[in-house]
């Protein structure tokens, strides 16, 4: 195939949307972190979104069906890394989930979402039958089962989680029987209260707990909830200004660069900045979804459509979380908040629905 | 080829290529996503809506109330001291524990109280009590802490453990080692429940230190000052990051008494050992030069929270040392009171200086015989003999001569039977018995022969050493009473009052107290070389003759009183001692000795020293010159 790729032929207006939160992510995180130890956060999450922006402009240039053929050695190579980290990784913040030399670490679980894409992208693609019957279902839920329990090990239940949403998207475009529904909701339903006793650590327990009654615990994750919601609601309507939220400022906020930089977004810039950036990152989304539905074939669809969930679990998780509407995870807000791998694995994965949009200029 | 999403013949069609191209077949999925999407963005501005536009306020409160605190600044208490400006009480800087209550975990009371060695049951009741007290005020959780203790809180006070303890600087009260003075000055504790509803401690809130008795209690406002608060913005390690505002603490004012403390202490020593009190005055004008009241009590021990141990100790005495027996133990004057009765009937002219009494140990009365203490009689005796030898006989015939009504009404000119208005908080009256006291109290008439006990200092008459130094100082000099008071104020005008008593019959009744110093009288032993002085002693039962006889109280043995004062002429000043269970009123007499011995002493000893320091002033103004004046013969 004779490809010819322009940067004109990109996503603009998804790129400049993504410009726009990223660099209000910039100046959040600079805002967050002054006086802070942290306070060279700023320049360095600049840097990761021009590596980025670099990153995304390669994966435009590929063409996504070949790395749809590379789909199941990616997939093994991510379990490889995976249990390698489970072993030799480096111990951040409570998990063991980062990998790397020195200062510089990776967080393979992030990488391992647009592998999850492109396998659930390319399995649903190559359906003989017309909708994902038994065996289709539990092949590919063991697929992403691996990775998830190798992540939720770290433990790190929240990356975990993100894994299900482009499981879940994919196999509903992909069409299957209600008996089938059913039965994943009755399984689910038996699967909970057996996780819960089992499964999760005393901290995702609290966390959840907290989440139903945040008072119980107004010193632990509670606490978390509590200031996080103080500083949304002392935003008010205009917000208080850059640097000048004290929820922010004197560090009542946890982690504000980081899981709740959209609350401290939201004290400093009040619920008109909010509907702002909420209606950038929504237009990101349908964006996305507009690509997908002009894919070139199905597997681009899958593509696009796996981003976007993954997107739309994300934003609804962390900004839920922010406001108490959804339980402390502690996955990150996409390209706003500080880290590397998180802005690198989302750039990588606008990358691929930019190389799905231009497959349909080629062919 | 176009498809439809729900197409029943694609299930015939065997074979399909490996990537299907037929990406219509979900738009309606597609499409449900979408709005799917629109949903739980519209649920996430919901969410903001909710905490920012609807109800805001609540949450920049709590914003504000994360950041801001008061840090109490605590004022000073004033200083005691003594006329000469010596420091009587001080203060001295320890570290007081606070806990902050915004984000306290109850389940760390109980460690926070082990680890210093508080009761924890004592300690959650504490925090209990101040629930009704606005979240951001420390509360007090113990005062003066230890080193080791200092150091617990600094190892426990970061943010992952206990995060409530707060160290602030606070002044301890330092109250002289011995107890001296104690019950002048009082102690200082923190405000009890039952204080919180008293008027005068109205302005004060749970947990302020106040002053419980003495001085501390009636000057508590004035040395109390007014604790100041600094308003500071902190971060979430409670580390202050900026001060908004300052209000200083106003220190509380030093409190200078009229007490003299080389008078005190030696009272203090001649009462050691004995049950008490002793009052020495100034009758030209009220100011008090000595109180003692033994056994006292260590008011260092209340200065923070006493123990309870200590505070069953004191409770449990039998000789009770929280009583201030100078303005609070009312017992029968005796003999001291026969000036009193001495001038009631000269006064009323009832007896005058030739009225004479024939003395042989006792005498009849309405049926009843009256003993004299002195067996063999004092034989012929008129008014300076009679208060000379303090005879019974010859003050029975003046009591029943004059009456009981005459003798109150002139003790009651000598301030008997009210309180002294002594600047101390719970002074005592005693009682000054009339036929009308007596019809209001018992709704009975005066019977003649109890006058005759009242003559004497007995019967229902009873008085304090306050009330005693008060009246015959004031009769010393002739009639006008100073009102007594501890603090010097250079404003204070005192009016005395003036009796309507004729100056040459107080004279004559300080004549004969004397005689009862330097005539050979009972209290000789109050004697002192080159000064007048003149006195009375008294030995009172402490139970009625009746109780006595009926075998009630038969282990106790008399009080000793004396009540003297000096010069003679122009008195300077005045005492009055009271030894519980002293015998007898000569006993009594060396104590008010030394007091009245150091007095002039020291006035002496300043004379010299003026007269030195005068002739310094008055020698060469030209440098220093050797003094050959003073080196010729």
């Amino acid at each position: 195939m004779a490809h010819y790729r322009s940067i004109r032929d990109l996503d603009w207006p998804l790129l400049i949307c993504t410009l726009i939160v990223c660099a209000m992510g910039v100046l959040q995180i600079y805002s967050a972190t002054r006086g802070t130890k942290y306070d060279d956060a700023w320049w360095k999450q600049a840097l990761w979104v021009l590596a980025g922006l670099l990153i995304m402009w390669i994966m435009a240039q590929i063409d996504y069906h070949s790395l749809l053929g590379q789909a199941y050695l990616l997939y093994f190579l991510s379990i490889a890394s995976l249990i390698v980290v489970l072993f030799i990784g480096t111990t951040r913040f409570g998990g063991r989930r980062w990998i790397g030399y020195g200062s510089f670490h990776v967080q393979i679980s992030e990488f391992i979402k647009t592998v999850i894409i492109l396998l659930v992208a390319r399995y649903l693609t190559e359906l003989k039958t017309d909708r994902a019957e038994g065996r289709d279902l539990l092949k590919l839920g063991g697929l992403v089962a691996v990775p998830m329990l190798l992540v939720m090990k770290q433990p790190d239940l929240g990356t975990a989680l993100t894994y299900l949403p482009i499981l879940a998207v994919g196999i509903l475009l992909a069409g299957l029987r209600w008996q089938y529904a059913v039965a994943i909701g009755v399984v689910l339903l038996l699967v909970v209260p057996l996780g819960w006793r089992y499964g999760l650590k005393d901290y995702q327990k609290a966390r959840l707990v907290t989440f139903l009654d945040p008072g119980q615990d107004p010193q632990g994750s509670g606490y978390q909830v509590i200031q996080s919601k103080i500083a949304v609601g002392a935003g008010q309507m205009w917000g208080r200004g850059v640097t000048k939220g004290t929820q922010t400022q004197y560090g009542f906020l946890p982690v504000p660069h980081t899981d709740f930089i959209f609350s401290a977004f939201a004290e400093e810039h009040g619920f008109f900045g909010v509907v702002w950036m909420l209606g950038f990152y929504f237009v990101l989304l349908m964006q996305i979804v507009q690509n997908a539905q002009m894919a070139p074939d199905r597997s681009g669809m899958y593509l696009c459509m796996g981003v976007g969930a993954l997107l739309l679990f994300h934003v609804l998780v962390n900004i839920g979380m922010v406001v108490g509407s959804m339980p402390v995870t502690g996955i990150p807000l996409p390209l706003m908040s500080y880290g590397g791998s998180n802005i690198l694995s989302f750039f990588m994965m606008l990358g691929l629905v930019n190389s799905v949009r231009l497959g349909r200029f080629v062919s | 080829m176009s498809h439809t999403p729900s197409d029943h013949n694609e299930e015939r069609v065997p074979s399909k290529p490996v990537y299907r191209d037929d990406t219509k077949f979900a738009s309606g999925k597609i499409a449900f996503f979408q709005y799917l999407a629109v949903g739980l963005f519209l649920f996430l501005i919901a969410g903001f809506w909710r905490l920012q536009v609807r109800n805001p306020e609540i949450y920049t409160e709590a914003a504000e109330s994360n950041r801001i605190r008061f840090v109490r600044l605590l004022a000073p208490r004033g200083k005691i001291l003594d006329r000469d400006g010596r420091v009587i009480v001080d203060n001295r800087s320890s570290y007081s524990l606070m806990l902050a209550r915004d984000h306290l975990k109850s389940e760390h009371l109980r460690p926070i109280a082990t680890g210093l060695g508080l009761d924890p049951g004592q300690l959650e009741a504490r925090v209990e009590r101040f629930r009704s007290r606005p979240k951001y005020e420390t509360i007090f959780i113990k005062r003066e802490l230890t080193l080791g203790e200092v150091a617990f809180v600094e190892a426990h006070r970061d943010p992952e453990t206990f995060p409530e303890l707060e160290l602030i600087r606070a002044q301890q009260r330092l109250y002289p080692q011995n107890g001296l003075a104690a019950h002048v000055i009082g102690y200082v504790g923190e405000i009890s429940e039952n204080e919180l509803n008293l008027a005068e401690f109205i302005k004060y809130d749970q947990g302020a230190v106040i002053g419980k008795a003495g001085l501390e209690r009636q000057y508590n406002d004035q040395l109390m000052g007014v604790d100041g608060q600094k308003q500071v913005v902190v971060d979430n390690h409670g580390t202050v990051r900026q001060s908004l505002g300052i209000k200083e603490a106003i220190p509380g004012k030093n409190l200078q008494l009229t007490l003299d403390l080389d008078l005190q202490v030696v009272a203090e020593l001649a009462m050691e050992g004995r049950t008490g009190a002793v009052v020495a005055l100034d009758p030209r004008n009220g100011e008090v030069l000595a109180m003692v009241s033994t056994p006292a009590y260590d008011p260092n021990k209340f200065a923070g929270r006493i123990r309870a141990a200590d505070w069953n100790e004191l409770r449990s005495n039998p000789e009770n040392p929280l009583l201030n027996r100078a303005i609070q133990a009312q017992f029968a004057p005796g003999s001291t009171f026969k000036p009193i009765v001495a001038l009631a009937g000269l006064e009323s002219g009832s007896i005058d200086e030739s009225f004479r009494v024939h003395c042989s140990g006792g005498a009849s009365f309405y049926g009843r015989y009256f003993k004299c203490h002195l067996k063999g009689g004092h034989g012929t005796v008129d008014l300076h003999k009679g208060i000379t030898q303090s005879c019974d006989v010859f003050f029975y015939n003046v009591g029943n001569r004059t009456g009981v009504d005459n003798i109150a009404k002139y003790a009651d000119m000598a301030g008997l039977g009210h309180k002294t208005g002594i600047d101390l908080p719970n002074e005592m009256q005693g009682t000054v018995p009339s036929s009308e006291w007596k019809m209001r109290n018992f709704r009975q008439k005066w019977y003649a022969g109890e006058t005759i006990s009242v003559a004497i200092g007995q019967g229902a008459l009873t008085l304090t050493p306050m009330q005693l130094a008060y009246a015959i100082g004031g009769v010393a000099m002739g009639g006008v009473w100073y009102p007594p008071h501890l603090v010097k104020d250079p404003d204070r005008m005192d009016k005395p009052r003036v009796g309507k008593i004729d100056p040459a019959n107080a004279q004559k009744v300080v004549y004969g107290m004397y005689g009862v110093v330097n005539e050979g009288g009972t209290g000789g032993r109050a004697r002192l070389p080159g000064v007048s002085v003149c006195g009375k002693t008294g030995s009172a039962q402490r139970v009625s003759n009746e109780a006595a006889k009926a075998g009630l109280g038969h282990n106790l043995k008399d009080n000793a009183w004396f009540v003297g004062f000096a010069p003679c002429e122009s008195p300077e000043i005045a005492v009055a001692v009271l030894w519980e269970g002293g015998v007898h009123g000569m006993y009594a007499a060396p104590i008010a000795r030394d007091v009245i011995k150091a007095y002039f002493d020291k006035k002496a000893r300043q004379t010299r020293d003026g007269a030195v320091a005068e002739m310094k002033r008055a020698q060469p103004q030209f440098g220093p010159v050797a003094p050959p004046a003073l080196s010729q013969p």
